[in-house]
């Protein structure tokens, strides 16, 4: 299969690859896939005070439309609100890097990986008393 | 960008001198040998039955028990369903097994839905057939069974000699689909005791679109009911016009290979084990598919762990080879022959497949180990399943959302 120019770009520099204190309280984590389907996407988000997202950083065990897909998604949300972040569609990651229709659920599981992430910060931050029992380990 | 080759098993270059022997049969030597009437058709029919004789000999049969064909899975097709129909009076039940190329098990399924019983027998962690196995599921009403000689994508090869025995002892036919073995690894069909055997051009050197099928004519004289029916070609079992330039390449690849086995089969096998011996040296957590010895002297399948196997050959985009993973097969399903030898999903996924030939040399090897294991390193640092493994978390035990 040929990869469209962006697709190899992501791959062979991808962006944000990395890991942020999943257990910090302004960090949401998401979690995605299996190993057995050939692909699992690690996404984080770290926002600021005022919701934005100041960083990202995601690992990928996938093809390469699957890093690429999440290196952009990375790259996307950062500088977002986290609502912002929430609006981003599988479609819109199709478009950018030219993926062909097999490789279409690539982009799916980075929209999951996004909104996996963003879930989890919600729910830390939906909890407050969570948060102090977090920041005190 | 210069390529190295190391796909094989997928197809292999036409050696130059195989070449040079079809040439004259694609200009001035046209005719038909079937044409028995003028020059023409002499000598034609004379090269082909050189060709014939070059098949047989390579795997101790007679010229007169091999058939050409278009190859190995057309040979397969006659040898299953031509088997299957032929003694359809006396038994109407085949055994096959799980890791079979599907050119043995597709028609094997047909004949399911026709009517016929198919035992599909499992295979150990190498992808050995079970003998007690095998020998429990022959049943009176067998005709056949088909095991092919060595596999494709883990190079695993079957105890044929074995095989060919019990089919004796119980009085069945015993077909195996030797397309990737013809060549590589001595093959004789009367002391391993096969009945048919299935081979192809274009993986030993030869040209594509030709292939052969061995039918034994004594002890005993096997028939095929034909899959093509028409002007009575090759005993009634083939019809159509000999391809006479290919069928020429064939024998001719088939000579060569007979001349330079000894050489050749010592020399790729240093080859294989040097290209293991590399990966296993520079990285860890890497796991050989198939068996550790009885392999083909070109097969070397590996899993990386926790690296996929498409963004694996992304990384060395100069290297060719293939995947067991999913996301580079039509069906994105795993490889069905690692899943039969009982390697995870996660595994398959994980696999590459690396077939080395006549033409590859050392610096190809040497090459390979060092920008596969810079290509594993790449991706681990940017696989979550290997951080989590370094964070000591057993993967098969987290519970994932499947999709």
């Amino acid at each position: 299969m040929a990869y469209s120019d962006k697709v190899v770009d992501h791959f062979e520099h991808p962006r944000n690859v990395g890991t942020l204190d999943k257990n910090s309280a302004n960090v949401g984590t998401g979690v995605v896939g299996a190993p057995e389907c050939g692909d699992v996407m690690k996404l984080q988000i770290q926002v600021d005070e005022n919701d934005r997202i100041v960083d990202a950083k995601f690992k990928t065990f996938g093809c390469g439309s699957a890093i690429a897909s999440s290196s952009l998604a990375t790259e996307w949300v950062k500088g977002k609100t986290v609502d912002e972040a929430g609006q981003i569609k599988n479609t819109d990651i199709v478009k950018e890097l030219a993926l062909p229709p097999v490789k279409i659920h690539c982009s799916v599981l980075a929209e999951d990986a996004i909104r996996a992430a963003i879930r989890d910060l919600r729910q830390k931050q939906g909890a407050p008393g969570d948060k102090t029992a977090v920041a005190a380990k | 960008m210069s390529i190295v080759y190391l796909d094989n098993n997928a197809t292999t270059p036409l050696d130059p001198r195989v070449l040079d022997a079809m040439l004259p049969y694609l200009r001035d030597k046209f005719g038909n040998a079937a044409s028995r009437s003028h020059a023409f058709g002499w000598e034609a029919e004379n090269a082909v039955e050189q060709a014939r004789e070059q098949v047989a000999a390579l795997i101790g049969a007679s010229a007169k028990e091999i058939i050409f064909t278009s190859g190995a899975t057309e040979s397969d097709n006659i040898a299953v369903k031509g088997v299957a129909h032929m003694y359809h009076d006396k038994g109407n039940h085949i055994i096959i097994q799980e890791t079979e190329h599907k050119a043995v098990i597709d028609p094997a399924k047909y004949l399911e839905q026709n009517g016929f019983e198919v035992t599909v027998l499992g295979v150990d962690k190498y992808g050995m057939v079970r003998m007690d196995e095998l020998a429990g599921a022959i049943k009176d009403n067998t005709t056949l069974v088909s095991i092919m000689f060595a596999n494709n994508e883990t190079g695993t090869i079957q105890p044929v000699a074995e095989i060919g025995k019990l089919c004796k002892e119980r009085g069945v036919l015993f077909h195996t689909d030797a397309a990737q073995a013809v060549g590589k690894v001595p093959i004789d069909v009367e002391a391993m005791g096969i009945d048919l055997l299935s081979v192809s051009g274009h993986k030993m050197y030869g040209p594509k679109g030709i292939g052969a099928l061995y039918v034994r004519r004594k002890k005993p004289r096997v028939r095929c009911e034909p899959v093509i029916h028409g002007g009575g070609h090759e005993r009634g079992m083939r019809s159509g016009t000999l391809n006479v330039p290919a069928i020429v390449g064939l024998g001719t690849a088939c000579a060569l290979a007979q001349a330079e086995m000894p050489e050749e089969s010592k020399r790729v096998t240093a080859l294989r084990d040097r290209l293991w011996e590399g990966l296993s040296k520079n990285l860890t957590e890497i796991a050989l598919n198939g068996h550790p010895e009885k392999r083909l002297p070109t097969t070397v399948n590996v899993s990386f762990l926790y690296v996929e196997g498409e963004s694996l050959m992304m990384g060395f985009n100069d290297i060719a080879v293939s995947s067991g993973s999913a996301c580079t097969s039509a069906s994105l399903e795993p490889s069905y022959v690692l899943k039969a030898l009982g390697v995870g999903d996660e595994l398959a996924h994980s696999s590459i497949r690396f077939s080395l030939g006549r033409f590859t040399t050392e610096a190809d090897v040497d090459y390979t180990v060092k920008r596969v294991s810079d290509a594993v390193n790449h991706l681990r640092k940017m696989s979550p399943l290997y951080e989590m493994a370094l964070e000591g978390i057993d993967i098969t035990k987290v519970q994932w959302a499947h999709h």
